[in-house]
């Protein structure tokens, strides 16, 4: 990778600093996904931010009736979450199912959304759970706050520093990797509320995470996988590679909303592999 | 340039490197420790598992400057508190487990990860290949690997309680 | 079997312990004092001229040794990169080979071509300042498909390659052949798609040159699995410096599969850039550059046309094949289509009458050469392809099509040069079909039925040519080299053996076979053995290790070179237990006078060898022999693989819910290595099939699959438990009975999955790789075909 100047930040607030007094900053969470990047030299920022060091941003806590995840709270600390594996597995079934266990226990969710990768996972659950993305400076809900590929509202220097949501009557998450990266390529998040049905799909819109109405629709009635039978998903706007053609990736997203309503319903939709035991978040 | 100070297999290390350094080549070229290899540039193979803070990590994604102020075990060490050998290493010798011996050290040293985060005698054959999902072999088809990591586990219930306190 | 570390035993490996805690020591691992790091400056561009190289800028950063280029090279005297096996057309024209130079001068062919190299105090430097290099480029138009490449008004690669066709080869008699097919009762075509691979041995390439400006020698470190064909090669051909002053050293290395075979430009470079730069310089790939220039595997495009009489049996087989073989002639590139492939095109069967006609192709794309199996998966998908689809078209089943067919009787001469030697095909075939139950297939098929799935069930039926080769056949057929295999047995002062052998083990696991082979002729424990290999310094002239040859050919030099040392041991135990020479006998690491009770210690009688005290007269001192195997023909390892796999046909993904290997291995030395062979070599396949696809873009040439990101490698949730067997006929042509297991997996498998998937589907629409979107479009076609209907 290129030349780069490392910080550490302490707070929330010694972070902003240094990014206000670097020229090309960014700030660096996990890495899993940036770090990759700068060694491929396709980006080279001129400071690192480290934001993993920031005691206010960890963890799953509970507030009142909302469930709270600090920005730099890794994926294996959210897959092992009591509060989440109890109050809404299919976030934490979500987050046991990104990369892989090493990732897992670099990667955070703060990072992940802040980047909005097309193929990411938590989009969809934060947009299933009408979820707020609080930031330094203010609180955005999740439909605001996802604007495209690679894209957000966060303005520079601004830091993703948690999320928050109501837990959801029932939750649940289908994924269909890329069969070389793992990546989602259709990656469908669904939240049962009192207030209705969301379902959010990610790694197949070709302008990034998006809801699809129509299977929302079609379990308002009945929240089972039954009532998706012969249902479709418009091809028009999914994206198409070597991997999955928009086609294939419209068939997908119908097959992995099932997946999530069935694990969202208690079932065990397809992973044959034990859950590790729940530890208390951090 | 950032002064790096890490206790590397017990070991206080002290060392100013670029701040661009990875974990990996720090291991590597710094510290002799070329046990950890790397095997792709996009934190896909596993190849440079090693266990920071009692985690398995991809050396080749972190900074050393990230590492700064952590424990970090390699290969080289990976059978500390043990006699000559982890039992997972024995394992691996004794289910043919490796074959050109270049992603081994870190299937070891992830497989000594998933019994910590299974506890010891919970891991199934689905369990073990799901979890290597980070860590491509080209030479075993994985088979005599995933006999391995469960021979490793299953010895590790019946006669390591060093883990099982851990545990508790 | 003596104290069960003889032949035939499960000896857990020496060389595991040096690799589980670490201290392998890989080319990457190897630091020479001075050591500067090299980075490659590549062409961004599939096919391009390059009108100058400015490197003023990349010159003038902080750490940078030198930045040379490719006339720099030439003026230097450095050779163009050489094809070793002459390969003709069939009108009798040489085949049409384009240079290669290690460094582009003029014109780029593939991404990735090497053009300059940066030395550098750093890796991370080397890698800046190769950004700095300013190369002036004038792009033009690209092809990556060898067929189209073969089309009107294509971008030309090579003015020695005209319409880019390198060679249009034969084999068999054509008129014969559609005379038969023309007769038949039955005539079956089929259109083959053999995919592009990329190895991927998990250790990338890598080179650290030395010039000892002192000695006038070079040494290179570097990541082969031939090092003495490297040396041989790189002195007589491209001119890098004499045999004598070029030491080529193959430490541990991270696996091959072919991949490293080759003399790839980089070791030429940084072997060149040490002595005009005055430092050591060690390169190492990033696994994207083992992408853009590791030579890949298989690519080829064929049709065939197979004939049965009524009764069901093949009287003619015609094959045509393009081949694709990338922007420059590898190494060995022009076999692997050719005599490693359309030799073994008469699989298990009795063929009267084969004819295949292959053409060989330049396109703007990576160098073909060998990977793992190299002609023979393409041979085995076509014929045991063919094979499925002819059984289903003839409603007959797909097992007993194949027994009808088989060869029973050896030895056994097809029409395509090959004379298989020994072979059970059908006990192969009844252990698989036992082992999956075949016979309650269906009532399998129904049970995922019921669950909404597809199950399928798949065979194949290969056979494979090892042990390469007579030295003497090869060289008749084009090969610039014997392929003989050497040892040396060094019997030490107090009795301790090496051996030092040409074969090199990358994985293999030669440290603990060979010494097992020694164990079993002398009673020496393991642990009083060593095998070196690997550096050309210290072992004689070999030939390394590939195409599953270090068994039959590797361990057959070592039993002639045992030989030799046993018959003089004899001699001086008889001398000195005054008996007579033909009454000794060695066992458990002691002479002993056959009937008496009188023995001397393997030990006292090396010792005797060295102190030269007492030996017979005329005797020379010391005990060391060497021997030098050429086989006398190929081997012939068969089998049977059936494999069971289960489709989700809302998402197109398959599982392979069961794979069973029976396989004819002739005598095995580790049943536990052998097996380990299987699997890996399986898993390769089952990749080739299902997940592995080397992809470049179309009109622009670039690579599409240039990481694991999009380059699909088998994860161990991709495959099953492997279930293995063997049956064993041994190999009457070397001394061990050896026929070699190292490719057979990676061979046979495919066409075992892609049978099963079809089945499962009920099309034969499908091409390798099998992702799941492909099956799923399979599916939907096959569908909207029915409801069409």
């Amino acid at each position: 990778m290129h030349q780069t100047t490392y910080h550490r930040a302490q707070s929330v607030e010694e972070a902003a600093n240094l990014a206000q007094g670097a020229s090309d900053p960014r700030y660096l969470s996990g890495g899993m996904t940036l770090l990759p990047t700068m060694k491929q030299r396709l980006v080279a920022p001129s400071d690192l931010i480290d934001l993993r060091h920031v005691d206010a941003m960890q963890g799953v806590s509970e507030e009142g009736d909302m469930i709270v995840i600090g920005g730099a709270t890794c994926h294996n600390d959210i897959a092992t979450s009591e509060i989440l594996q109890s109050k809404v597995p299919g976030l934490a079934y979500q987050a046991s199912h990104i990369g892989d266990p090493m990732v897992r226990h670099m990667g955070t969710i703060g990072g992940s959304i802040a980047n909005n990768d097309p193929a990411a996972c938590y989009p969809s659950a934060m947009i299933a759970m009408n979820a707020v993305i609080r930031t330094n400076k203010r609180e955005v809900s999740a439909e605001d706050f996802f604007t495209g590929l690679f894209d957000t509202v966060l303005e520079e220097g601004e830091i993703v520093t948690g999320v928050a949501f109501q837990a959801p009557e029932k939750s649940g998450y289908g994924k269909f990797p890329n069969p070389a990266s793992r990546y989602a390529m259709a990656g469908v998040f669904v939240a049962k509320t009192a207030d209705g049905v969301r379902v959010a799909v990610t790694g197949a819109g070709d302008d990034g995470v998006f809801r699809a109405t129509g299977l929302e629709d079609a379990l308002a009635g009945d929240f089972s996988a039954a009532s998706l039978d012969g249902k479709s998903v418009d091809s028009s706007n999914l994206m198409g590679d070597i991997h999955a053609s928009p086609e294939y990736r419209a068939a997908l997203i119908v097959a992995m909303a099932k997946r999530a309503v069935v694990l969202a319903n208690g079932g065990d939709p397809d992973t044959k592999a034990a859950t590790p035991a729940g530890t208390a978040a951090a | 340039m950032s002064e790096v100070t890490l206790v590397v297999n017990g070991r206080k290390v002290k060392r100013n490197v670029e701040d661009r350094t990875l974990l990996v080549h720090f291991l590597r070229d710094e510290l002799d420790l070329t046990g950890t290899h790397v095997g792709c540039d996009t934190t896909q193979c596993g190849a440079c598992v090693v266990h920071m803070d009692g985690k398995a990590v991809k050396s080749c994604t972190v900074l050393a400057a990230q590492a700064d102020g952590s424990e970090v075990v390699t290969i080289e060490a990976a059978n500390a508190g043990y006699d000559e050998l982890h039992p997972m290493q024995k394992a691996f010798k004794e289910y043919h487990g490796l074959q050109c011996g270049f992603c081994t050290p870190g299937m070891i040293m992830a497989g000594i990860d998933m019994v910590r985060r299974y506890g010891p005698g919970n891991l199934d054959e689905a369990t073990v290949r799901q979890n290597l999902e980070g860590n491509i072999c080209r030479c075993t088809g994985y088979h005599n690997i995933v006999k391995a990591i469960l021979a490793a586990s299953d010895e590790m219930a019946k006669s390591d309680t060093r883990l099982n306190e851990a545990a508790e | 079997m003596s104290e069960g570390h003889g032949i035939g035993a499960r000896v857990a490996r020496k060389e595991d312990k040096r690799f589980i805690t670490g201290l392998g020591r890989y080319t990457d691992d190897m630091k020479v004092p001075g050591m500067m790091h090299a980075a490659f400056v590549r062409s961004p561009h599939a096919h391009a001229k390059i009108n100058g190289v400015d490197k003023s800028a990349a010159l003038e950063m902080e750490g940078v040794i030198d930045v040379l280029t490719g006339p720099e090279l030439k003026a230097d005297g450095i050779g163009d990169l050489i094809c070793g096996w002459a390969v003709s057309s069939k009108d009798g024209s040489p085949m049409n080979m384009g240079a290669w130079s290690p460094l582009a001068t003029d014109t780029v062919r593939h991404v990735g071509n090497p053009v300059a190299i940066v030395v550098a105090e750093t890796r991370d430097i080397a890698l800046d300042a190769a950004e700095m290099v300013a190369v002036d480029y004038e792009p033009l138009p690209a092809v990556v498909d060898a067929v189209d490449a073969l089309g009107e008004g294509a971008p030309q690669l090579h003015p020695e390659a005209a319409n880019n066709l390198i060679f249009d080869w034969e084999i068999g008699e054509e008129q014969a052949t559609d005379d038969a097919i023309s007769g038949a009762a039955h005539v079956v075509e089929v259109e083959i798609r053999n995919n592009r691979l990329s190895p991927n041995p998990m250790e990338p390439r890598a080179a650290l040159g030395h010039y000892n400006k002192a000695e006038d020698h070079y040494t290179v470190w570097t990541t082969s699995q031939n090092p003495h064909v490297a040396r041989l090669v790189m002195s007589a051909f491209y001119n890098v410096a004499p045999e004598n002053k070029l030491r080529v050293i193959a430490p541990d290395v991270g696996g091959g599969f072919g991949a490293k075979i080759y003399i790839y430009p980089e070791e030429v470079v940084c072997l060149w850039a040490s002595k005009r730069t005055g430092v050591p310089v060690k390169w190492v790939a990033t696994r994207t550059e083992a992408f853009l220039t590791d030579a890949h595997g298989r690519d080829h495009s064929s049709t065939a046309k197979i004939g049965f009489d009524a009764d069901h049996k093949i009287v003619g087989l015609k094959v045509e094949t393009v081949a694709n073989l990338g922007a420059y002639m590898s190494l060995f590139s022009s076999a692997t289509p050719t005599y490693l492939y359309a030799t073994l095109l008469s699989g298990q069967y009795n063929i009267p009458n084969i004819h295949a006609n292959v053409k060989a192709v330049y396109t703007n794309t990576a160098p073909v050469d060998a990977y793992r199996g190299a002609g023979r998966p393409e041979a085995t998908y076509l014929v045991e392809r063919t094979m499925t689809q002819a059984a289903r078209q003839l409603g007959v089943d797909a097992a007993e099509l194949r027994r009808k067919n088989f060869i029973r009787e050896f030895p056994h001469q097809t029409p395509v040069i090959m004379n298989y030697d020994a072979g059970d095909f059908e006990a192969s075939l009844n252990a698989a079909m036992e082992e999956i139950d075949y016979k309650n297939f269906e009532s399998r098929r129904q049970e995922s039925r019921n669950r909404g799935k597809l199950r399928g069930i798949g065979m194949s039926c290969y056979i494979e040519a090892c042990g390469i080769a007579p030295s003497a056949a090869v060289g008749s057929l084009g090969a610039g080299v014997g392929l003989w295999e050497s040892a040396e047995v060094r019997v030490n002062a107090a009795g301790t053996i090496e051996v030092l052998t040409g074969s090199h083990s990358h994985g293999q696991g030669h440290e603990t076979t060979f010494a097992q082979l020694v164990h079993e002729r002398l009673g020496l424990p393991l642990d009083q053995v060593t095998i070196v290999h690997g550096d050309t310094d210290v072992v004689q002239m070999g030939m390394g290790t590939y195409g599953s040859r270090s068994g039959a050919v590797g361990m057959s030099a070592i039993v002639k070179a045992l030989d030799k040392v046993e018959a003089k041991a004899k001699k001086i135990a008889a001398h000195l237990l005054e008996a007579d020479e033909g009454d000794i006998e060695i066992e458990n690491g002691e002479l002993k006078v056959a009937g008496t009770d009188k023995t001397l210690p393997w030990f006292q009688m090396a010792l005797g060898a060295y102190t030269a005290h007492n030996l017979p007269e005329g005797l020379e001192p010391g005990l060391k022999e060497t021997a030098f195997y050429d086989p006398s023909n190929f081997t012939f390892p068969a089998g049977c693989y059936i494999c069971e796999v289960e489709i989700d046909p809302e998402t197109g993904k398959t599982e392979i819910l069961r794979f069973v290997a029976a396989d004819d291995f002739g005598n095995i030395i580790n049943p536990m290595i052998v097996e380990g062979q299987v699997h890996g070599g399986l898993t390769q396949g089952i990749g080739q099939a299902l997940l592995e696809g080397v992809h470049y873009d179309a009109d622009s040439g670039q690579l599409i699959t240039a990481s694991y990101m999009d380059y699909c490698m088998p994860r161990a949730d991709n495959v099953p438990m492997f279930e293995v067997s063997h049956q064993t006929t041994p190999c009457p042509g070397n001394p061990l009975g050896i026929k070699g297991c190292g490719e057979a997996g990676a061979i046979g498998s495919p066409p075992a999955v892609i049978n099963a998937i079809t089945d499962a589907i009920g099309t034969e629409a499908v091409t390798m790789p099998a992702t799941p979107m492909k099956v799923w479009q399979a599916i939907r076609g096959a569908a909207m075909a029915q409801a069409a209907e």
